[in-house]
């Protein structure tokens, strides 16, 4: 009865997601439906329990969010899958999720807001909804896959980074990407490099659940073990008793944004085509990127020297190589399925280059002919 | 020496965190009595209590998670019960307790209150019912009487709306076991709440409180030693009565006792169920 | 193989996109080209104009939707009027004639070939939901894009319980398309 998936796979997107968080040690799922991320739940109800895993659906998504972290709390990788009207509901859980530091993956498959929006078409519109979207000061990570193979391979990356780090993690792809069809390969279970949480190692009387160690991140323990603990979404010393001191405050929120930022070398993933000798380079992620590449391949044919960065991690931003792109190229092209998001992000980081923004908040990324003949435009200055 | 301190210690200070004491409750407050309620009840049913969680949400009873030994979690405000949701059903081993109060369970957290009932998650949820939100400084509340004064529902009308019946409303929902008592009850409250965690499914106890700084202020119903008298004065206990005739009127009468005890399919023994279907 | 486009459009229900799934799956996992398949769809589970199209080729394919069709295959009148855009010169053009006719300008030197797929389903395979691999059958033979020994694979790997049927309605459409004489657009 029980039904291994294919190695090779001809597959959605979000098919490919929830294969990835499957092959990552993902064993609980809370969700609730929704286009276009409900694949992944659909998925999800069948392959869990043939892996001795739980689909859940709840009520809406905030329980599902919340049943997530509290999954976590148990030692079990935990997810949930929504769109952009689902991460609004999620919002608050996932300000506790930094606080109480727990690791947990969150797919947003996104499609065409505000509101209601456009549900079956895609969008880049929720960019800067997962870093600034929960109340306080907080650092998230953030993955833009572009391909059906990166939707598995970055969900694995997601589940890594949030038990390495003991913090929720967007998987942040547009529509398309979610649905389409595209070959999927399945590592063998050996070359899937996996990482797990830290477990405290001292004496349970020793334990300070808060206590981080030198990378930042504390040692977790979980429901039913020998330690015992407290969290709260209060703020808390390193023992997890809430304060309202001024210096408790000013550590934990230091070292919740420090744990991310001072790390952004190993979590941020970028690809670089064309770059090399590249006087003009468009940044983007997702789909457009696809865009940006083909655009970039007809400018070359015509000698026009362009190149792509292509953002696989959006965020932490990646600041430095930004910058460093900015002094060796002439002018920056940003292209996004939305009215600018990460433009703001490039534009603080690369200044004073000029960047340009190609916006388009709408289901269909720019198309290839639209870069090339901005590209053209700034060649001709 | 040591002797004298151990015999001067709270019977159930083991399950307590009591470098976090003295705790935040007002004089004449309902919650810590509660807190012992659920002591005890761990205490007579002899469980491993690492293998016991507390889960809380916000408000005066979200802080009660806090001062138990265990592995405690205090969630945001309402959800206290979806997050025990996961947990319980990522690891069915563990004995999964919710505190919290109506505010907290009824009205943010309401849905989550009647679809977990409907699911049939094996999980403990003990309810403080004060009939405000007491820790905001006293407004109405979900369960807040009729033109009954608060913060917000002012005289010369009081409260416009009408409350819920908690019994009622986990009962209607599908909990498989549904308790009320008064604070003052505590050991056929605790007695409850220990047939709730042995309970194969949801189980839900309401527990009737006094919150002299905020409600009873309003109402003019004296301190917590006044308040607490009356709810003994008024309660009235109807074991087995069904779940709709337990009314709740907090001047007159107070229905208590054990309303619901069915058998119905367990969420988390069905997914296992369905497990070892797969596998065949 | 160059960049390939090919766009399917008709009504919810039809079985569009499946079609262009088995198309995209044949050409990735049997025909060994780069492949991605996308569709477009309304809030209409059944009815309503369905859209789905297939790149492939022998590079990896970056820009993911169809631009500029070297093959449309329209099953329905509204899906014809909203999809022919953009369609080739000296392009493919595939209908059933039975449900679409030629109206409005029609790109210079695009072949149109009429296969009436539902009725063959419906008269010949005996099941109207056997449409779709009778157009793919048409397809197929008309374009060479696809193997016949991949895509009879596929439908094998696919429907193991409706094997026969399918087959059957493959090679019903694989005549079809052989024998098809196609209109010239001037």
């Amino acid at each position: 009865m029980k039904s291994l998936p294919e190695r090779v796979m001809f597959t959605m997107g979000d098919i490919a997601a929830a294969e990835g968080a499957l092959s990552a040690g993902c064993r609980y799922f809370g969700g609730y439906p929704i286009t276009p991320a409900t694949e992944i739940a659909e998925w999800m109800a069948r392959r869990m329990p043939e892996l001795r895993g739980a689909y859940v659906q709840y009520e809406d998504e905030i329980a599902s969010i919340t049943s997530v972290i509290g999954a976590s709390w148990t030692g079990t990788k935990a997810m949930t899958a929504t769109s952009g009207p689902g991460v609004s509901l999620m919002l608050e859980a996932i300000g506790l999720a930094v606080m109480t530091e727990t690791p947990l993956v969150l797919v947003n498959i996104m499609r065409g807001g505000p509101s209601t929006g456009q549900p079956t078409r895609g969008q880049q519109g929720d960019i800067m909804q997962a870093k600034w979207g929960s109340h306080g000061d907080y650092q998230i990570i953030g993955l833009t896959p572009a391909s059906v193979q990166e939707m598995f391979d970055q969900t694995v990356q997601a589940f890594n980074l949030a038990e390495k780090y003991r913090t929720p993690v967007f998987v942040l792809a547009d529509e398309t990407v979610g649905h389409m069809r595209e070959k999927l390969v399945i590592p063998d279970e050996k070359d899937i490099k996996l990482v797990n949480r830290k477990q405290p190692t001292v004496d349970p009387s020793e334990y300070l659940p808060f206590k981080a160690d030198d990378d930042l991140v504390p040692p977790m323990a979980v429901f039913g073990s020998k330690y015992q603990f407290y969290a709260t979404g209060l703020t808390h010393d390193e023992r997890g008793y809430p304060s309202d001191k001024e210096n408790i405050q000013i550590d934990l929120i230091t070292r919740l944004n420090d744990k991310i930022l001072k790390n952004a070398d190993d979590i941020i993933d970028l690809e670089k085509y064309q770059l090399d000798d590249a006087k003009i380079a468009v940044i983007a992620y997702g789909t457009p990127s696809r865009s940006a590449r083909r655009a970039i391949a007809i400018a070359r044919e015509e000698g026009i020297k362009a190149g792509l960065l292509r953002l696989k991690t959006v965020w932490p931003f990646p600041e430095e190589a930004v910058a460093e792109l900015a002094t060796e190229v002439d002018h920056i092209i940003v292209a996004e399925q939305n009215m600018g998001q990460i433009y703001h992000m490039v534009r603080s980081a690369g200044a004073p280059t000029p960047i340009t923004l190609m916006r388009k908040p709408a289901g269909m990324p720019q198309l290839p002919e639209e870069i090339v003949q901005k590209i053209k435009e700034i060649d001709s200055q | 020496m040591t002797t004298v301190q151990k015999t001067l210690s709270h019977p159930m200070a083991k399950y307590i965190r009591e470098d976090r004491l003295p705790w935040i409750y007002c004089p004449g407050c309902s919650v810590g009595i509660v807190t012992n309620m659920v002591a005890r009840a761990i205490d007579n049913l002899g469980i491993d209590f690492n293998k016991v969680v507390i889960i809380s949400g916000i408000g005066c009873t979200g802080r009660s998670s806090g001062y138990f030994k265990t592995g405690s979690f205090h969630t945001t405000h309402g959800r206290a019960i979806a997050f025990a949701e996961g947990v319980k059903i990522a690891n069915p081993d563990l004995e999964v307790i919710v505190i919290s109060g109506d505010g907290d369970i009824a009205a943010i957290g309401g849905n989550h209150l009647i679809h977990a009932c409907r699911r049939n998650i094996d999980m403990t949820v003990v309810c403080v019912n004060n009939f405000n939100y007491g820790m905001t400084g006293g407004q109405f509340g979900p369960t807040t009487e009729h033109e009954r004064y608060s913060q917000t529902s002012p005289p010369p009308i009081g409260n416009y709306e009408h409350p819920f019946n908690l019994v009622k409303l986990a009962a209607s929902s599908g909990a498989s076991f549904v308790a009320r008592w008064t604070a003052v009850q505590a050991r056929r409250a605790a007695r409850s709440i220990q047939k709730g965690i042995e309970k194969e499914g949801f189980s839900f106890i309401e527990i009737v409180g006094a919150c002299p700084t905020a409600f009873g202020r309003s109402n003019r119903l004296g301190d917590g030693v006044t308040m607490h008298k009356h709810l003994l004065e008024v309660a009235e206990i109807q074991n087995g009565l069904p779940p709709h005739e337990a009314e709740l009127d907090y001047d007159n009468r107070i229905v208590c006792g054990e309303f619901v005890n069915i058998e119905k399919p367990e969420y988390t023994a069905v997914i296992s169920r369905m497990r070892d279907r797969i596998e065949g | 193989m160059d960049r390939y486009e090919v766009r399917i459009g008709g009504f919810g229900g039809q079985g569009i996109v499946t079609m262009a799934v088995v198309m995209g799956e044949t050409a990735s996992l049997h025909d060994d080209k780069y492949v991605v398949q996308t569709q477009s769809y309304g809030p209409e589970a059944r009815g309503g104009a369905s859209k789905s199209e297939v790149v492939m080729g022998d590079e990896e394919i970056d820009y993911p939707k169809v631009q500029n069709p070297d093959v449309f295959i329209a099953m329905s009148r509204a899906a014809f009027l909203s999809y022919i855009g953009g369609l080739k010169e000296n392009g493919i053009l595939i209908i059933d004639q039975d449900l679409v006719n030629i109206e409005g300008e029609i790109p210079k030197g695009v072949r149109v070939y009429k296969i009436p797929a539902t009725r063959i389903a419906d008269e010949k395979v005996g099941n109207k939901l056997a449409t779709n691999v009778v157009m793919l059958g048409a397809f197929t033979a008309i374009t060479g894009a696809l193997s016949v020994e991949g895509l009879k694979r596929q439908i094998e790997d696919r429907w193991p319980r409706f094997v026969k049927t399918n087959l059957q309605a493959l090679e019903y459409g694989l005549e079809a398309g052989e024998e098809a004489e196609p209109a010239i657009i001037e």
